[in-house]
């Protein structure tokens, strides 16, 4: 008898194995369907999509994340922040999390009137905490994709991206043209730098490293004239070596950074816009990147990176 | 000597919140050691059943352990109980949960390796003198299934505590993720931080597993 109840619940275990592998991947492609991010019933209809195979498949919406009002019932917010990202989201060595993204974030637990409770994400896995409701907002360095915009609500804006190439003071590059035939560019792979080259400029022999020490290396030993990356990224390397100058700050396609919340979590996602119109009227997030950015980009580059009142006027 | 950055160590609260993460990794490890040397034990005895039910049905659990890698175990129970049931496990419960569910097989398994290679005729003799089923395993083939045991459960027990490091992946901050954040938030005033938080974090492993390595010699020579 003992060991007949044991077998079951073993078997069980293995039922909830299986069936998690088999709903975690349509749950997937259901999720994908919503293209339109302003039909709140659409978002609705995939969040229950995702849960069909389960029982409470009407109550499911409502599971996946948490109401403007239910948070503030709560007395606390889940925001979901990079732990390791100097000078975005990082620990300090009071175990104090900061950066720019934090410094926004505990504004808004501030005037939601809320404790904070900040999670510590991976670039990998923020999309996912945010389709299973397990944090409210993300705000870790989340760049606005299509792609992601299909699985998110994405905010208005508060900083903006772009590539950005830098090269020795010897010979600044200030135009891809006058990169020549001989000459090789730098890039890591897998970033947005190496996809827009060889896309765009496929003419252009690209040198890749797979690490930032390596690529830093190649550069410093001149294995090429010039490196290309995020624009932040060369910026803060221009500042920090001295006899590099970032010729073309910006490359490419505008993107840009924003909060992003669950899909269809209509309440929370007013409640964030409205408070970044309105921070605009105190230059809050100028204020933000002279806390926390300047150190790392210099005061040069603070209009072109930062976003304000969720205006992209560039 | 090169400098290995090794002052960011005692900035502020960093030594205490390395110990912390070390904590959490050790707290996750050890309660999940624990569960699967009990559930592992049972699963042993299943996989040795004659039964053709209980012996397929262990060996797919075993093998879908093996296959799986422990990260998308950890995805599925982190993020897919709460797709598809709802509940709001913690990233810590969801850790434990899939490394009892890890260390049951493979304890199962090594279980299953001792309880066969005690020879057939101990059984008979066993039955020769009058003792039950139940006394057979309890007086005769446990405690020298144990004994075989402990070498390789130690080998087990140590990769678990080193497999801990994956469950930053969704959201605990162990050990791992405590030396990163340090490393980035130096990253300008100390460049070189990473080698020598890094070598931190080894001896840390080293002397959270070495005691347990010095407790299987101990235990082996004692009860030889």
């Amino acid at each position: 008898m003992k060991k007949n109840r044991k077998l079951f619940a073993i078997l069980l275990t293995f039922a909830l194995v299986l069936s998690l592998a088999a709903c975690g991947s349509s749950g997937g492609s259901a999720a994908s369907t919503t293209t339109d991010s302003s039909a709140a019933e659409k978002a609705d209809a995939a969040g229950n999509a995702t849960g069909a195979p389960a029982e409470e498949s009407s109550q499911d919406s409502a599971a996946v994340f948490r109401t403007l009002e239910e948070i503030q019932a709560s007395g606390t917010i889940n925001i979901g922040v990079f732990s390791d990202k100097n000078p975005f989201g990082y620990v300090d060595e009071n175990g104090e999390y900061q950066g720019y993204d934090v410094y926004f974030a505990n504004r808004i637990g501030e005037d939601l009137g809320v404790k904070i409770n900040f999670v510590s994400t991976e670039a990998a896995n923020r999309v996912e905490y945010l389709e299973t409701g397990k944090v409210d907002i993300i705000l870790a360095n989340f760049t606005v994709t299509e792609e992601r915009a299909e699985k998110v609500d994405f905010a208005l804006p508060y900083m903006n991206v772009a590539l950005g190439v830098v090269s020795p003071d010897s010979r600044v590059i200030k135009d891809l043209s006058e990169i020549g035939e001989g000459d090789q560019v730098i890039v890591i792979s897998g970033t947005t730098a190496e996809t827009y080259l060889s896309e765009n400029n496929p003419e252009i022999t690209l040198q890749k490293y797979d690490t930032y020490a390596n690529a830093k290396n190649a550069l410093e030993n001149g294995n090429a004239v010039a490196w290309a990356n995020d624009n932040t990224e060369v910026i803060a390397f221009a500042l920090q070596n001295p006899g590099y100058t970032v010729g073309i700050p910006s490359l490419g396609s505008q993107d840009t950074i924003a909060p992003a919340v669950s899909k269809g979590n209509e309440t929370l996602l007013k409640w964030i816009n409205d408070e970044i119109v309105s921070l605009a009227d105190e230059n809050f997030f100028h204020k933000d990147y002279e806390e926390t950015l300047i150190d790392t980009y210099g005061a040069d580059y603070e209009d072109s990176l930062v976003v304000e009142g969720g205006v992209t006027a560039q | 000597m090169p400098d290995l950055g090794l002052n960011v160590l005692f900035k502020g609260k960093n030594l205490a919140r390395l110990m912390g993460g070390l904590g959490v990794a050790l707290k996750i490890s050890l309660l999940s050691v624990v569960i699967s040397i009990v559930l592992g034990i049972v699963v042993g005895l299943l996989m040795t059943w004659k039964n053709p039910i209980s012996r397929a049905l262990m060996r797919c659990y075993l093998e879908i352990v093996r296959i799986m890698p422990q990260m998308v175990l950890l995805f599925l129970v982190y993020f897919g109980t709460t797709r598809i049931f709802g509940w709001n496990l913690s990233g810590e419960t969801s850790s434990v949960i899939v490394f009892s569910f890890w260390g049951a097989a493979e304890m199962g398994d090594l279980v299953r390796g001792a309880l066969i290679s005690i020879p057939q005729h101990q059984y008979e003799s066993a039955a020769a003198l009058g003792l039950s089923g139940g006394q057979t395993y309890r007086y005769i083939v446990l405690p020298q299934t144990v004994r075989r045991l402990i070498p390789l459960s130690m080998n087990l027990i140590t990769r678990m505590i080193k497999t801990t490091s994956l469950v930053l992946m969704i959201g605990v901050v162990e050990v791992l993720k405590v030396s990163q954040q340090i490393i980035e938030a130096n990253r300008m005033s100390s460049p070189n931080a990473a080698f020598g938080v890094y070598l931190t974090v080894f001896a840390l492993y080293f002397f959270a597993c070495w005691p347990i390595s010095l407790l299987a010699g101990f235990l082996e020579k004692r009860w030889r």
